[in-house]
């Protein structure tokens, strides 16, 4: 039997079909995975994620231990409530994990972590918040739920007081803060707009029932995956883990190599890598013959070798198969991948693929408009 | 609950098999195999004329989350392979003994479906796989 969270007699009550995630017994879908995904795109759903780990981290020197642990920088965090995607590396440069780190302020951040690396990402934080005498809180008294859609921050907002309410509505992307009970923040793994709530366990339940009643739709993880993959989102484990850094797993953008004397946790071997220059990237596939691409699936890359999938999916939205690859840096547009025997044509393409409910795979292609 | 036709015969591995008026036999996987599942976005059937074995993967159902293989529950010809899953591979999952169906074959020995579960026996197996 796996870890349960405080949603999980809700869930089988809901009809879900569970699965195990990371050690969790989680719902992958409560009777249709697409529809739940459309759900998201058109309106707003509602995900327990509540698996997901959330850490606080007190004390006069945790930007400093920040800098040090995130190849993101923190520094970059100019206002209370701000958050920063990032991910912590190993001395060798490999993604020990991704995270959001949202500044609270008063020497207060608050980390929230993937499930599957909980535990071997507390033993480093703590390990390294030593020599810092930073304090490290996991929270495991707390819920978190991620509602998501074009209509989520509304239905959020329905459920508190008319100023908590202002403020939640306010939050500007990308940020989040105490606001009432809640921890509220404008984030989330889908690419639409909604808020991710994190709140006392005892209260997730009751929460959950007031967004299903103004019609949020319940959602499995199974549309958290495709909805993830459409907005051009790493998963870990699949897309980069301790053998891969940012540079090879699209994540450049998350690194900060500036200012040059923030040493942080992994920065020589991304200096060498950067300067032996990019053998393997990840790209974006569109499969262009009928099929779905899958994880492990080889893709043949013209004049320049062999690469995987490392995520794919059916795209409910584009109506196609889309993928994630690692592939050799000198990849053009157009890749073979090895179905079941067969050689199938797949464009390479920059993520994201949907993004507001949108499709962008075809945005290279547009011509302005007279 | 899912359902299981009382007059159709099924295999371990969750397909059904219909007797036709000609002799020939349609098959398709069953309620419970699609429930577990989930959407299925693509079908890959087999080709007309192709000869196959008992327990040979024969086509290839996948939904969002997994690609499965489905086995011919019995050897023979195949006649045909269902048109409609191409562009609609969701009727399996809203109709898995009707339109749903996947092909069509030929057995090589007539009396092969006796060697299938019948509906009791397939409920009962549905059940111990906890449905």
């Amino acid at each position: 039997m796996g870890r349960r969270t405080p949603l999980y007699d809700l869930h089988l009550s809901l009809g879900a079909r569970m699965v195990d995630f990371g050690g969790w017994d989680m719902p992958v879908h409560y009777g249709s995975q697409i529809d739940e995904h459309h759900a998201v795109r058109r309106g707003a759903g509602i995900f327990d994620v509540s698996h997901m780990c959330v850490v606080d981290l007190k004390g006069e020197r945790t930007r400093t231990l920040l800098e040090r642990l995130l190849a993101n920088n923190v520094g970059k965090l100019k206002f209370r409530g701000k958050a920063l995607y990032s991910c912590m590396l190993n001395e060798a440069g490999g993604v020990i994990d991704d995270l959001i780190v949202y500044f609270q302020g008063d020497h207060a951040y608050r980390l929230v972590v993937n499930a599957g690396t909980r535990d071997k990402d507390l033993a480093w934080i703590r390990q390294n918040a030593k020599d810092f005498d930073v304090e490290v809180t996991e929270r495991t008294d707390l819920a978190m739920l991620a509602v998501q859609g074009p209509a989520a921050r509304a239905a959020v907002a329905k459920l508190l007081s008319m100023s908590d309410a202002a403020t939640a509505l306010s939050l500007e992307s990308f940020s989040g803060l105490p606001i009432g009970r809640w921890f509220i923040g404008r984030t989330g793994y889908t690419g639409e707009d909604g808020f991710e709530i994190v709140l006392d366990a005892s209260e997730a339940e009751s929460v959950w029932k007031q967004l299903s009643a103004l019609g949020v739709a319940s959602c499995g993880l199974g549309a958290r995956d495709t909805l993830r993959l459409e907005a051009g989102m790493n998963l870990y484990g699949n897309d980069m883990d301790e053998t891969k850094h940012p540079l090879e797993s699209a994540l450049a953008w998350t690194v900060a190599m500036d200012p040059p004397e923030r040493r942080f946790i992994g920065r020589s071997a991304l200096e060498a890598a950067k300067a032996k220059g990019d053998s393997r990237k990840l790209v974006g596939l569109v499969l262009e013959d009928r099929g779905v691409l899958r994880p492990h699936q080889k893709v043949l890359v013209p004049g320049a070798g062999e690469g995987e999938v490392t995520s794919g999916t059916f795209s409910p939205t584009l109506q196609c198969s889309i993928a994630f690859a690692r592939v050799p840096a000198g990849v053009g547009s157009q890749v073979q991948v090895e179905i079941r025997g067969k050689q199938l044509n797949a464009r390479v393409v920059r993520p994201p693929f949907v993004r507001n409910g949108q499709s962008l795979i075809d945005r290279e292609l547009e011509t302005p408009k007279s | 609950m899912s359902k299981v036709p009382s007059d159709l015969k099924y295999t371990k591995t969750h397909e059904w098999v219909k007797k036709l008026p000609d002799g020939s036999v349609e098959i398709g996987i069953t309620d419970h195999a699609q429930h577990a599942l989930g959407d299925l976005v693509f079908v890959e059937v087999p080709e007309t004329g192709r000869t196959v074995t008992a327990g040979e993967p024969v086509a290839v159902v996948e939904s969002v989350k997994a690609a499965s293989d489905v086995y011919s529950p019995i050897a023979g010809v195949i006649t045909a392979g269902n048109p409609d899953l191409a562009a609609a591979p969701e009727l399996i999952n809203s109709d898995p003994y009707g339109a749903g169906w996947l092909m069509r074959l030929t057995p090589a020995d007539a009396g092969s479906l006796t060697q299938l579960m019948d509906a009791a026996a397939y409920e009962t197996l549905v059940q111990a796989e906890g449905d």
